[in-house]
């Protein structure tokens, strides 16, 4: 139907800070997106600021795709999120390929 | 912040000492564990210190030492001369990474990252081929190789926290209080258990769901840890389990939380706080009776894992201990006040002022002469003159600190000569005022490096000479007389007279046939450009050094003296005054000024006769007496009165004569240090107040010295031209 060459696979952008304050939107946000496709690419590299709570949607994401038996990749980490993954050792967990860049301050 | 910093650095620098010290006890009486605790509790503290103010450098490197040291400790590796000579080195090193931090450099020099690179290179491998009592602590630990930093795992703490839903609601962030707890040590392994979470219909995700099993390495106590989750006490489970917890702690702790013990187990394992063969075995305990339908009287699990020896080795009391004793050290330190010094400038500053203003009291009550006035005055003055020695005594230190810098001196360069030598001080406890102690503490190296280098012979030449092998040097401070006595002395082989007297003559500081005591004759010794070693060594003999000395300590306005018996040895004796800022003064008057001479370089005084007035010396019984007139010297206006009196005074063997229009008597003076403007002023050393409220300057009499002695010897030149 649609010309889009993966169109099974949704991708999602988020553009605002993973904080407490957006949890809730972005929690629907994400769910709508699983369940719009076969799986998921989300990237998040304009993520500016991640606290605890937008950590844990991305727990409750990778989740919920796993029992729904759907792909969910994190294809694009900012610096704030890739801090964050790292500091609550999940990295593994999640198993996404992070980009680390050759020069960190 | 900076406050912190400072603080740090002053504290670290303190351990850093006491780390020294127990090193260098260590290094005399080994073996003892109070000792090799005290190494490691001030490596420690430098490194937690370190790392809550974020020095990473700092925490790098001291990390990997305090490895060392805990082996040392636990007895897995042996205490050899080499250890605690790199040990010392490293300790070095911590000092100047502390330099680099002081002026805060983010990286320390490619230089120095090099050096101490090396030197944790050295000490891992010597750590590594000492022979291991015990095998390595570390083995465990190898189940999580991408944080462990081969982190000593008995000293890790576990932190088991789950917050509670509301936690975030209530304006909390876990992520920010993991933070913070990270600069109180090392994270080593932190897993994140979010089992708690409901599937996603029923999840808010304002709630939190999530948990944490925490691997902390670090030297904080169980309340400094605790307070970090102060804020969300209420708002979280927490549980800390010490360093050297028993195995049944932990399998306690899985049976308390909420998530499946299996889980958990696994968790515990991944982050290294359990093996897996110690978790099977505990669990599997709990299964017979859980199978036979759970017998009333289960035996709990903890008790069957200490019955059955599973336990770690070391028992929960030695973190107790310890914590003791760090609490111990704490009360000790509340009694101690940390105040800047320039507080406590401006307090005997005020003070010197109020001696002052007392001062005019007291005239002006004498003068009006009511009785009760002057009772009032002389209590008040009385008050005054009891304040000022408290507050002076604030000032006052122990030398004590100063002398233990020698211990490792010694050491040093007794070891590069290769000479045997034992170091006894006493006196320690002597007080002086903070600012000497400051300044003395060169001088002092100055003369102990060149008794153990020049004094002390070498072993075969003591023992040839019947002496027993072992060199003795002592360090004495003393109090005498409203001054303190500082003596360096040691039982080498005496100055050599007839060396001096040939180099003396040599130099043309001594005319030949020129008859000297011996006392003078060794006092030559702080000539400029004096010495009588034979050949130069990197320590001393350059012939730059005791002339140096001796102005130092004349700049202290104290004064050194030397006496030696040839074969015994010899002894320095320096006499430095209690105190900077307060002087007994002399005070005389020329023209319309007021003048103070300090009183302790006052030889005597006397009247000027008339007729020696067109010369610039005088016969002193027989002596030439150089003099300068202050009213020629400052260009005074007035007429020079008809009768003048002559100030005799002495710095080191040199007499001048000050020629002064009236003497005034003593006079207790607050020295205050002159602006920047009179810096170069030739001849004045600083200032004070009268009772009266005028001002008098206090003549600089090494100065004054100066001026008139090169007159002199000009003068002396001119005179066969003429």
């Amino acid at each position: 139907m649609a010309p889009s060459p993966a169109p099974e696979h949704q991708r999602l952008t988020l553009l605002d800070d993973m904080t407490i304050y957006n949890a809730t939107a972005q929690k629907q946000l994400l769910l709508d997106a699983l369940q719009a496709g076969d799986g998921l690419e989300l990237d998040l590299s304009a993520v500016a600021e991640i606290d605890t709570a937008g950590f844990q949607l991305l727990l409750l994401a990778k989740r919920e795709a796993r029992h729904q038996d759907k792909p969910l990749l994190i294809v694009a980490h900012s610096p704030a999120v890739r801090e964050v993954v790292d500091f609550f050792n999940v990295a593994a967990d999640f198993g996404d390929p992070m980009l680390i860049p050759a020069r960190e301050s | 912040m900076d406050e912190l910093l400072t603080v740090f650095v002053t504290e670290s620098r303190e351990q850093l000492a006491a780390l020294e010290a127990a090193l260098l006890q260590l290094e005399a009486a080994s073996g003892d564990a109070d000792t090799l605790h005290a190494i490691f509790r001030a490596a420690h503290t430098i490194k937690g210190g370190a790392g809550v103010i974020e020095c990473d450098y700092i925490v790098a490197f001291t990390h990997v030492v305090e490895n060392v040291l805990d082996q040392l400790r636990n007895g897995d590796i042996a205490v050899s001369a080499e250890l605690i000579a790199l040990l010392l080195a490293c300790g070095d090193h911590i000092g100047l990474l502390l330099g680099e931090f002081e002026i805060r450099r983010v990286h320390p020099t490619a230089e120095l990252q090099l050096a101490g690179d090396a030197l944790l290179a050295r000490l891992q491998r010597d750590a590594r081929t000492a022979p291991p009592g015990l095998p390595p602590a570390g083995a465990s630990s190898a189940t999580q190789p991408s944080l462990g930093q081969d982190m000593i795992e008995s000293e890790c703490w576990h932190i088991s926290l789950r917050f509670e839903r509301h936690v975030l609601k209530n304006g909390m962030d876990p992520l920010s209080f993991l933070h913070y707890l990270g600069t109180l040590g090392t994270i080593v392994h932190l897993e994140t258990v979010a089992d708690a979470m409901p599937p996603a219909d029923q999840m808010d995700a304002e709630a939190c769901y999530l948990g944490f099993e925490i691997r902390f390495a670090s030297c904080a106590d169980k309340t400094t840890i605790e307070r970090v989750f102060e804020f969300v006490r209420d708002d979280c489970t927490l549980h800390i389990l010490p360093p050297d917890s028993r195995l049944a702690d932990y399998i306690d702790l899985l049976q308390s939380l909420p998530e499946d013990t299996m889980r958990l187990g696994e968790i515990l394992v991944r982050i290294g706080a359990l093996t897996q063969a110690e978790l099977d075995d505990g669990l599997l305990m709990q299964q017979p009776p859980m199978a036979g339908a759970a017998p009333p009287d289960v035996v709990p699990l903890g008790e069957i894992l200490v019955q059955q020896q599973v336990v770690q080795p070391k028992l929960v009391e030695a973190a107790i201990i310890r914590q003791a004793r760090v609490s111990d050290k704490k009360t000790a330190e509340a009694r101690l006040i940390r105040i800047q010094a320039d507080k406590l400038d401006r307090l005997i500053d005020l003070v010197g002022e109020l001696v002052i203003a007392s001062a005019s009291v007291s005239l002006l009550a004498s003068r009006s002469g009511r009785a009760e006035l002057l009772e009032a005055s002389s209590l008040m003055m009385r008050l005054v003159e009891s304040t000022r020695d408290s507050a002076l005594q604030l000032r006052m230190v122990q030398i004590g600190e100063t002398f233990s810098r020698f211990n490792r001196i010694v050491r040093d360069v007794s070891k590069e000569l290769g000479k045997d030598i034992e170091l006894v001080i006493t006196g320690g406890e002597t007080e002086l005022d903070k600012s000497v102690v400051e300044k003395i503490g060169d001088p002092l190296i100055h003369l102990v490096r060149n008794a153990i280098d020049h004094g002390i012979e070498p072993t075969a030449r003591r023992t040839a000479a019947g002496k027993p092998p072992r060199g003795r040097l002592e360090l004495n401070a003393s109090h005498d007389s409203g001054s303190i006595v500082i003596t360096v002395s040691d039982d080498g082989g005496g100055l050599n007279r007839d060396k001096i007297v040939a180099k003396a003559t040599e130099r043309g500081l001594l005319q030949p046939g020129h008859n000297l005591s011996e006392a003078e004759i060794d006092n030559l010794i702080f000539e400029p450009g004096f010495s009588t070693a034979d050949h130069v060594s990197s320590l001393s003999g350059r012939g730059v050094g005791m002339d140096v000395v001796k102005r130092n300590i004349q700049s202290l306005r104290g004064h050194v003296d030397v006496r030696s018996a040839p074969g015994a040895g010899t002894r320095f004796s320096i006499r430095l005054p209690l105190t900077m800022a307060i002087i007994d003064g002399f005070l005389v008057g020329t023209g319309q000024a007021n003048y103070v001479v300090p009183l302790d370089m006052v030889v005597e005084c006397l009247e000027l006769s008339p007729q020696t007035s067109d010369n610039h010396y005088l016969n002193l019984r027989g002596e030439v007496l150089p003099f300068i007139r202050l009213h020629e010297l400052f260009n005074l206006p007035g007429k020079r009165p008809a009768r003048e009196n002559v100030v005799v005074v002495r710095t080191g063997a040199q007499k001048v004569g000050i020629v002064v229009d009236q003497l005034l008597g003593e006079f207790q003076t607050v020295i205050k240090p002159l602006g920047h403007l009179f810096q170069s002023l030739r001849g004045i050393g600083g200032s004070t107040i009268l009772g009266s409220g005028e001002v008098a300057l206090i003549l600089d009499v090494p100065a004054l010295v100066a001026i008139a002695t090169r007159r002199e010897s000009r003068e002396a030149a001119s005179t066969p031209a003429t």
